[in-house]
């Protein structure tokens, strides 16, 4: 099976973009090895910043850059992306409209054992409740790659989160995405499974197990959650009994936050939040992190049949 | 007490905890060994005994992912035992993970994003001034991490307040994760720097070398009226040559061949302190 770190993507994409685009800039926080932008910054060291250990000044200086044409991919862990350069983020990108690619990296609980000041499970939350401002979790190389080809064309600033380690494939090359679409890559009739980034394989994962024992689980990739395909959400979860989320967050305000408000609204729903807890969680790898709290495909699926038991 | 070879058995505890561990950040826990040695043996009054009182000295490990080398100290110091430390280290379900966590005996305050501890520095010793305590606080910082603006927020309050009860020092080991801090981000000048925010400047020459280090601490206590910033200038791996100077040992975790190479070494050198 491929596994390919969705970093090492978007820096491939970058550097074959930056041969035709001399605007396109990187920058980084003394995270060029990280975010894996070493080689970008070997290739295109003209249009390469390093700022140091200083998020707030990176994602000003982005905000400059992109105010006078350039376009800048902002590329730092997503713990201090998101919450040290908040009001960066809010004012010089967001507000002000400019044309900031936040690229933050490791995000969720990829750091495992180094801790919460480490962990990226607000950031969502946070950033969302931003006007003027996208938001990503691609799920594996192929769709990093057509999201980062894609946020080269779009001049609105977003926020794109990505893991740290490398993630199976779940399409295959040549797949068509489209703008701002989740992805239906599997239909059900019993229940629908709502996910993005890298709860997307284990609910996939689980979907194939639950169809084993007779259930039929449709799984939705809602890689675009700002703007969220609020369509494809009504679409999925109106021809199921309930629906799940899963997402690497807190439990508030994020995919779970978002699909319940929508589906409240437009297509009333049991809705089951799977998610990491409102407490500090417990140290390990991500995979041992996952497991421990159910977001695992077993632990999806172990949740599921409850749920179904339950209605 | 030979503190300088003292600290190379807890960098034999370290080496130990990042080898069975599968992760750490051995660099700079390398640079900053004889910083905590010499603060916890002898200069700081914090002990197991006085630990959560209210007049002991207060101590922050700013450059939080050198806790490695806490973790080795406060265990000499009789916190907790060192073999707890090498059996949960970075293990499923552990306190003892890789940043400064309050869960864990002689801990102050949570950590692990740079540029945060000298302000909370700044309000311990304001506090200490308010309730007329005689206790001292003390901070270590890295030198990539003075680029955060935090830092320097910090630093002009800490001199508006004449906060003389307050001792800053840098590790000036010269290497960030990406390589040099002059071509990271440059800082020439430092000492400049500091004293034009209106702090006390020492220089120490050999940050490896707890004399010298000691001597500095007993200077910053006599100083009144300004806080005290100390550049250590040290050498990041510090112990052995496999690692020392090399940018790329911020975070690597040794192969068993590296780790047999390095813990001999520590041991050669060790004995070379007696000579
Ligand atoms: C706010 C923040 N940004 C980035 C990091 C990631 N990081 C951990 S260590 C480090 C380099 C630190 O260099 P330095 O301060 O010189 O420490 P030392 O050389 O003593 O290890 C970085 C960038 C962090 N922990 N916190
Ligand atoms: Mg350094």
């Amino acid at each position: 099976m491929n596994m390919t770190a969705d970093r090492a993507v978007i820096c491939k994409t970058l550097i074959e973009r930056a041969k035709t685009d001399r605007d396109i800039v990187v920058l980084c926080s003394d995270s060029r090895g990280s975010a894996s932008m070493s080689a970008f910054a070997e290739s295109f060291p003209e249009q390469f910043i390093e700022v140091g250990i200083a998020e707030q000044n990176l994602v000003g200086i982005a905000a400059g850059l992109a105010k006078c044409g350039k376009k800048p991919f902002v590329c730092s862990p997503a713990c201090f992306l998101s919450a040290r350069s908040y009001e960066q983020i809010k004012i010089d990108c967001a507000y002000s409209g400019t044309n900031v690619k936040l690229v933050g990296i490791s995000g969720g609980v990829s750091y495992g054992a180094l801790g919460m000041s480490h962990h990226s499970l607000s950031d969502i939350a946070a950033i969302s409740a931003i006007p003027g401002i996208k938001i990503y979790l691609p799920s594996d190389r192929f769709e990093t790659e057509f999201l980062t080809n894609f946020l080269l064309e779009d001049t609105a600033p977003a926020y794109i989160r990505i893991g740290r380690n490398p993630v199976p494939d779940i399409y295959s090359a040549g797949y068509k995405f489209e703008k701002d679409k989740a992805v239906k890559l599997k239909s059900g009739s019993d229940i629908a499974i709502i996910v993005c980034g890298e709860t997307v394989k284990p609910a996939y994962d689980a979907a194939n197990l639950l169809e084993r024992e007779g259930i039929s689980a449709a799984v939705l990739d809602m890689y675009c959650l700002k703007p969220l395909d609020e369509k494809s959400l009504i679409e999925t979860a109106s021809g199921v009994k309930a629906v799940v989320t899963v997402e690497e967050h807190s439990p508030y305000g994020g995919l779970g936050s978002m699909v319940s408000a929508v589906l409240s609204k437009s297509c009333p729903k049991k809705v089951l939040s799977l998610s990491l807890p409102d407490s500090p969680v417990i140290s390990g790898s991500s995979a041992e992190i996952f497991r421990y709290y159910g977001l695992d495909a077993e632990g999806i699926k172990a949740s599921i049949i409850r749920l179904l038991e339950e209605l | 007490m030979n503190y300088n070879a003292f600290s190379y058995d807890l960098r034999k505890d370290v080496a130990d905890m990042i080898y069975s561990g599968k992760g750490g950040h051995i660099g700079g826990d390398m640079s900053v060994m004889e910083i905590l040695v010499t603060l916890y043996f002898r200069v700081m009054n914090i002990s197991p005994d006085n630990f959560g009182s209210t007049d002991h000295d207060r101590f922050i490990l700013s450059k939080g992912h050198c806790i490695e080398a806490l973790y080795a100290v406060l265990a000499a110091k009789g916190f907790f035992p060192i073999d707890e430390v090498k059996k949960n280290y970075l293990r499923f379900g552990t306190e003892f993970i890789g940043h400064p966590n309050v869960k864990i005996p002689g801990i102050e305050i949570n950590g692990g994003s740079l540029g945060h501890g000298l302000s909370v520095a700044v309000g311990m010793a304001l506090a200490a001034k308010m309730n007329g305590s005689g206790s001292r606080v003390y901070v270590v910082m890295g030198d990539g991490e003075l680029a955060e603006g935090q830092v320097w927020e910090a630093a002009m309050a800490a001199s508006h307040y004449h906060l003389d009860n307050l001792c800053a020092v840098i590790d000036r080991n010269r290497l960030q994760i990406s390589g040099s801090t002059e071509e990271v981000m440059h800082q020439e000048n430092i000492a400049r720097r500091w004293s034009s925010f209106g702090w006390r400047v020492i220089d120490v020459e050999n940050g490896n070398d707890s004399d010298s280090l000691y001597r500095a601490f007993m200077r910053a206590k006599n100083n009144r009226f300004r806080p005290t910033v100390i550049i250590a200038e040290t050498v990041k791996g510090y112990g052995s040559k496999i690692m020392e100077n090399k940018a790329d040992w911020h975070h690597r975790v040794p192969t068993e061949k590296e780790y047999r190479e390095m813990i001999s070494e520590f041991q050669k050198r060790k004995e070379a302190c007696w000579e």
